[in-house]
C-alpha cells in the first residue's frame, strides 16, 4: 500500500484571481523508501501540492474536492490538533528559503530541540544529545558549534542541512522537500541532493520532491511526476520519463534544458573589442575608531579580453564578484585599479559627464526582470528613453522601439501598455530591446535568464543566439549555469572569490577543465550524466 | 477604474469624503450664503443658537454671526490646510530625495537638519516663528509648512532608500541620465504614494496648529477663523459653552474627514495590506 495517496485533489483559488483553480483533479501516489519528483515550472501547482499536504494551504485557497490519505487517513477533513500532532513525527517539511524558514532570534539547537521538546518527553540532557547527533548526521562541520549559533552566522548550505535536521528529527515517514536547493549554489546544491539522498537510503523516509529543475530530477528522483496549470501531465519511473518523454509538454520541457557540451564553435575576430586589464574593486566598511573595520576583495586583478562579435562568459558562484565585474565594465561601480579599454578608449579614465555623454558604446541587461523596469512608465518610452535622453526625436524613438519590438519577438501594438502587463519572459524581452535601443558596441547580460522557467529561458537564449548573429553583437554574459554557458558564450571565465581561476575557449573548457574549482564545477552540475533525448530547442511550450 | 471602487468600498472612507465634500460646499459657497463681512457686529451678543431665526447658530459675545464665521473660518482653514501641507511636502519631497538617493555625507548633513527640526516640538518653533515675523495669515501659513516638514522628508527618504538600488535606476544610470531626471521623473512617482497619503495626516495638523494659534490669540485676527472664535468663546465657556463648542465641532469633522480620506486612500492604493 502506498503510504501517501493524493487523491482527485482539487484546490480552488480566491474568487477575484486570475484562474478559477491552483489544483485540478491532481492523482498522486508516493510509497516507503521512494523518491518522487513533482516538477513543472513557476504556476504550475507543485508547490500548491505541498502546502495541501501539509494543511498549509494560504488563506482563502481551500481544498474543494478529492482526499489526501495518509497512512490510511484523510489529512484534509482532519482537525488542527490532529494535524499539529502528525507534522513534525510523521511528516516533516523543508522550505526553499533556509533564511526565512528559521527564526532568526534564536540559536539552531534551541530550534531543533523544540521538536523534541514539544513531541516528546526528553530531559534537556537528552535533547541536546539528540540535537548533537542530528546535526552530526546531517554533516555540519563542527556539530556543536553550529548547535549554539544563530541562523546568520551559517552560510547558506549549512542553514538548509539544519532545516533537514529539524524536519528529520522525529523520524517523520514522510519529508516533503520544496525546492530545497534553490537558493543555492551548484556545488552547495550537489552536496545537500546527496545528503537528502543518502538519508533518504538510511532511514527508509518517503520523499515529495519539488522542484523545477530536470538536471536535479535526474540526479535525485525515483519517480516522476510533471505539472502543468494544476494538472498532473505525466508521471511514471524517473527513467521513463527522463528518456522517453510522451506528453508534449514533458517533451518541450526536456528539449528546453540546455545540454552539457558546447555547439561547434564558431570562427572568432583575431581583433578584441573590449580589454580588460588589472581591474580590482575592494569594498571596506569604516567602523567607528576603526573597530569591525573589513576589507572584501570583490574583483582581483582581473584581466579579460572579449573578441569582436564574440561572447565571453563569466561563470562562478554566489560571492564571486562576477555582477560586481559587470558593474565595474558599465561603470555602475568605479573600480580602483585597472583599465577596461572599448577600442582603445579607457572607461575607467572617463568623468561622469563624459560617461553620460558615452553611454551608446555599452549597455547592460538584468536579472530581475521585475525590478528593472520602471512600473510606472510605459513599456514603448521605456525603450525610447535612451535614444530620447541623447538628442534623438521622439518620432524617431518611438519608431525605432516599435522595429527593436519586433526584432525581440513582441507585438509592436505593446508599445503603450505598462510593465506589470507582461510575463517575465516578456519583460526580459523589452530590457533587451532597452539595451539594444541605444546600439551599443558592446553589451553586458548580468544573468538574463536566471530569474525565468526553462522553456521560456530556452526561448531567450535563442533570441540571444539569433541577435548575436544578426547584429555583430559583442556580449558579456554573466551567469552561475554551465549549460547556459555551454550553449551561448564563445569564451568562458571561471571566477571564484574575485579572481579568474581559468579563462579559455569554452570547447576546450568542457572538454578538459584545468583548474580543480573548474572541475568541481562540473561535477556539480545538476543531471550531468544524463542527456536530454530531445534536441535543445527542437520542441516548444505550445 | 479599480482605484475608485476600491476607494468606494470602504464605509469609513466614504464618510469621510461626504465630510470633506460638505465642508468643501461650506468654504465655496460662503460669500453667497453670508454676503455681509462675517466679522462686522450683526445682533445682540450672546444670542443661544435657534433663539433668534436670524442667526440659527447664535452669535457670539462680541454680536457676530457664528453661522457667517463657521462658513467662512471653512475657506481659511482649508486653504491654510492646503498651502501649509504642499509647502512641507515641497520641502519634505525635495530634502527626502537627495538623501535617500545619494546617501553618504549628503544624507548625513540633510538628516541632521531635520532632526534638529524634529527634535524642537514644532508648536514651540511655530509660536517662536510668528513671534519673530508676525501674525499675518500668509506669515502664519508659511510658517505652518516650515514645522511640519520633517516627516514627509523621513517618509520620502525611506522610500528612496529602497528604490534606489532597483535595477530599472541602474538601467537609467546606464542608458546616461542625469541624476536629476532620475530622481524626480523615475524614482519620485514610484515613492509618491505612501507620501500622498501622510499629506492628509499634515493637512489635519495644519488645520490644528493654526487653531490653536488663534486660540491664543496668535493668528490673524482679521481672517475669520474657527480657532480665532473658539478663542473669542473662551470668556464665557461656562455658561455660553456653545460659541467655542460649535467651531470646535467644526474643526473635529474637517480633521476626521482628511484623516479618513486619507486612511482610505492609504488602503486603496495598498490593496493587499488590506485584505489581510
Amino acid at each position: 500500500m502506498s503510504l501517501l495517496s493524493i487523491e482527485g485533489l482539487t484546490v480552488a483559488l480566491p474568487k477575484d484571481g486570475d484562474r478559477p483553480y491552483a489544483l485540478r483533479d491532481v492523482t498522486l501516489q508516493l510509497n516507503p523508501n521512494e523518491i518522487l519528483c513533482v516538477v513543472g515550472e513557476s504556476g504550475s501547482g507543485k508547490s500548491m501540492t505541498a502546502s495541501a499536504v501539509m494543511g498549509l494551504l494560504p488563506e482563502g485557497v481551500t481544498v474543494e474536492r478529492g482526499r489526501v490519505l495518509f497512512e490510511g487517513r484523510d489529512l484534509v477533513s482532519m482537525s488542527d490538533a490532529e494535524l499539529r500532532k502528525l507534522r513534525g513525527p510523521r511528516l516533516g517539511m523543508v522550505f526553499q528559503e533556509p533564511m526565512t524558514a528559521l527564526n532568526p532570534l534564536r540559536s539552531i539547537g534551541s530550534q531543533i530541540g523544540e521538536m523534541f521538546k514539544v513531541h516528546t518527553s526528553l530531559s534537556a540532557g537528552e535533547r541536546d544529545a539528540k540535537v548533537l547527533a542530528l546535526l552530526e548526521q546531517v554533516r555540519i562541520p563542527d556539530p556543536a558549534a553550529a548547535a549554539r549559533a544563530y541562523p546568520h552566522e551559517l552560510s547558506g548550505g549549512q542553514r538548509q542541512r539544519a532545516m533537514i535536521a529539524m524536519a528529520l528529527a522525529l523520524e517523520p515517514k514522510l519529508l516533503i522537500c520544496d525546492e530545497p536547493t534553490t537558493a543555492l549554489d551548484v556545488t552547495t546544491q550537489a552536496q545537500i541532493l546527496e545528503l537528502i539522498r543518502d538519508l533518504q537510503r538510511r532511514t527508509g523516509t518517503a520523499v515529495l520532491f519539488i522542484t523545477h529543475d530536470f538536471g536535479v530530477v535526474a540526479d535525485i528522483a525515483d519517480r516522476v511526476a510533471v505539472m502543468r496549470h494544476g494538472e498532473v501531465v505525466e508521471q511514471g519511473p524517473a527513467e521513463e520519463v527522463l528518456n522517453n518523454p510522451q506528453h508534449p509538454y514533458t517533451r518541450a520541457l526536456v528539449a528546453a534544458v540546455p545540454p552539457l557540451s558546447p555547439p561547434a564553435a564558431q570562427p572568432l575576430a583575431e581583433e578584441a573589442i573590449m580589454e580588460i586589464q588589472h581591474v580590482s574593486k575592494t569594498y571596506r566598511k569604516a567602523g567607528l575608531f576603526g573597530r569591525n573595520r573589513r576589507v572584501t576583495h570583490a574583483v582581483r586583478d582581473v584581466s579579460l579580453s572579449l573578441p569582436r562579435g564574440g561572447t565571453l562568459g563569466i561563470v562562478g558562484e554566489s560571492g564571486s564578484g562576477k555582477s560586481t565585474l559587470a558593474r565595474c565594465i558599465v561603470r555602475l561601480l568605479d573600480p580602483e585599479q585597472g583599465s577596461i579599454r572599448i577600442e582603445g578608449q579607457d572607461r575607467l579614465a572617463l568623468s561622469r559627464a563624459e560617461l553620460r555623454r558615452d553611454a551608446r558604446r555599452i549597455q547592460m541587461v538584468f536579472q530581475d526582470p521585475y525590478a528593472s523596469l520602471n512600473p510606472r512608465r510605459k513599456v514603448g518610452e521605456l525603450v525610447a528613453q535612451g535614444p530620447m535622453v541623447h538628442g534623438t526625436p521622439r518620432a524617431e524613438a518611438f519608431r525605432r522601439a516599435r522595429d527593436l519590438f519586433e526584432l525581440v519577438g513582441l507585438d509592436p501594438r505593446a508599445l503603450d501598455r505598462y510593465p506589470h502587463e507582461f510575463s517575465g519572459g516578456q519583460r526580459q524581452r523589452i530590457g533587451l530591446a532597452r539595451a539594444l535601443a541605444m546600439q551599443p558596441d558592446v553589451l553586458v547580460a548580468d544573468e538574463p535568464v536566471s530569474a525565468l522557467d526553462v522553456s521560456v529561458q530556452a526561448q531567450v537564449l535563442k533570441l540571444l543566439a539569433r541577435l548575436r548573429t544578426q547584429l555583430g553583437l559583442s556580449m558579456v554574459f554573466i551567469t552561475h549555469d554551465l549549460r547556459v554557458a555551454a550553449q551561448l558564450c564563445d569564451c568562458i571565465a571561471v571566477m571564484r572569490q574575485g579572481e579568474v581561476v581559468e579563462q579559455g575557449a569554452t570547447a576546450e573548457i568542457f572538454a578538459n577543465p584545468r583548474h580543480e574549482y573548474t572541475r568541481a564545477l562540473f561535477s556539480a552540475v545538476p543531471g550531468k550524466g544524463w542527456t536530454p533525448p530531445v534536441a535543445f530547442g527542437a520542441e516548444e511550450v505550445a | 477604474m479599480g482605484f475608485v471602487r476600491r476607494y468606494l468600498r470602504s464605509p469609513a472612507a466614504v464618510v469621510g469624503l461626504v465630510l470633506l465634500v460638505l465642508v468643501v460646499a461650506m468654504a465655496v459657497s460662503a460669500p453667497w450664503v453670508f454676503p455681509r463681512d462675517p466679522l462686522s457686529l450683526a445682533g445682540r451678543p450672546l444670542q443661544w443658537p435657534g433663539a433668534n431665526p436670524n442667526f440659527w447658530l447664535g452669535t457670539d459675545n462680541t454680536g457676530r454671526d457664528i453661522a457667517a464665521q463657521i462658513f467662512h473660518g471653512a475657506r481659511t482653514s482649508l486653504l491654510i490646510g492646503l498651502v501649509a501641507t504642499a509647502i512641507s511636502i515641497g520641502i519634505g519631497i525635495v530634502v527626502g530625495a537627495v538623501a535617500g538617493f545619494y546617501g553618504g555625507w549628503v544624507d548625513d548633513a540633510l538628516m541632521r537638519v531635520t532632526e534638529a527640526f524634529q527634535t524642537l516640538p514644532n508648536f514651540i518653533l511655530l509660536l517662536v516663528l510668528v513671534a519673530v515675523f508676525g501674525s499675518d495669515i500668509r506669515t502664519v501659513t508659511i510658517a505652518i509648512g516650515l514645522v511640519s516638514w520633517p516627516p514627509s522628508a523621513r517618509l520620502t527618504r525611506a522610500e528612496f532608500m529602497s528604490l534606489r538600488s532597483r535595477e530599472f535606476v541602474q538601467a537609467c544610470r546606464v542608458l546616461g541620465m542625469r541624476d536629476t531626471r532620475i530622481i524626480f521623473r523615475e524614482i519620485l512617482p514610484n515613492a509618491l504614494p505612501p507620501v500622498i497619503v501622510y499629506a492628509s495626516v499634515i493637512m489635519a495638523v495644519a488645520i490644528l496648529l493654526e487653531s490653536s494659534l488663534a486660540f491664543l490669540n496668535l493668528s490673524d485676527p482679521n481672517v475669520p477663523s474657527w480657532g480665532n472664535l473658539i478663542g473669542a468663546g473662551r470668556g464665557v465657556l461656562r455658561v455660553q459653552w456653545y460659541v467655542s463648542a460649535i467651531p470646535g465641532v467644526a474643526i473635529l469633522a474637517t480633521v476626521l474627514a482628511v484623516s479618513l480620506v486619507g486612511q482610505g486612500l492609504n488602503d486603496a492604493l495598498n490593496p493587499r495590506l488590506k485584505s489581510r
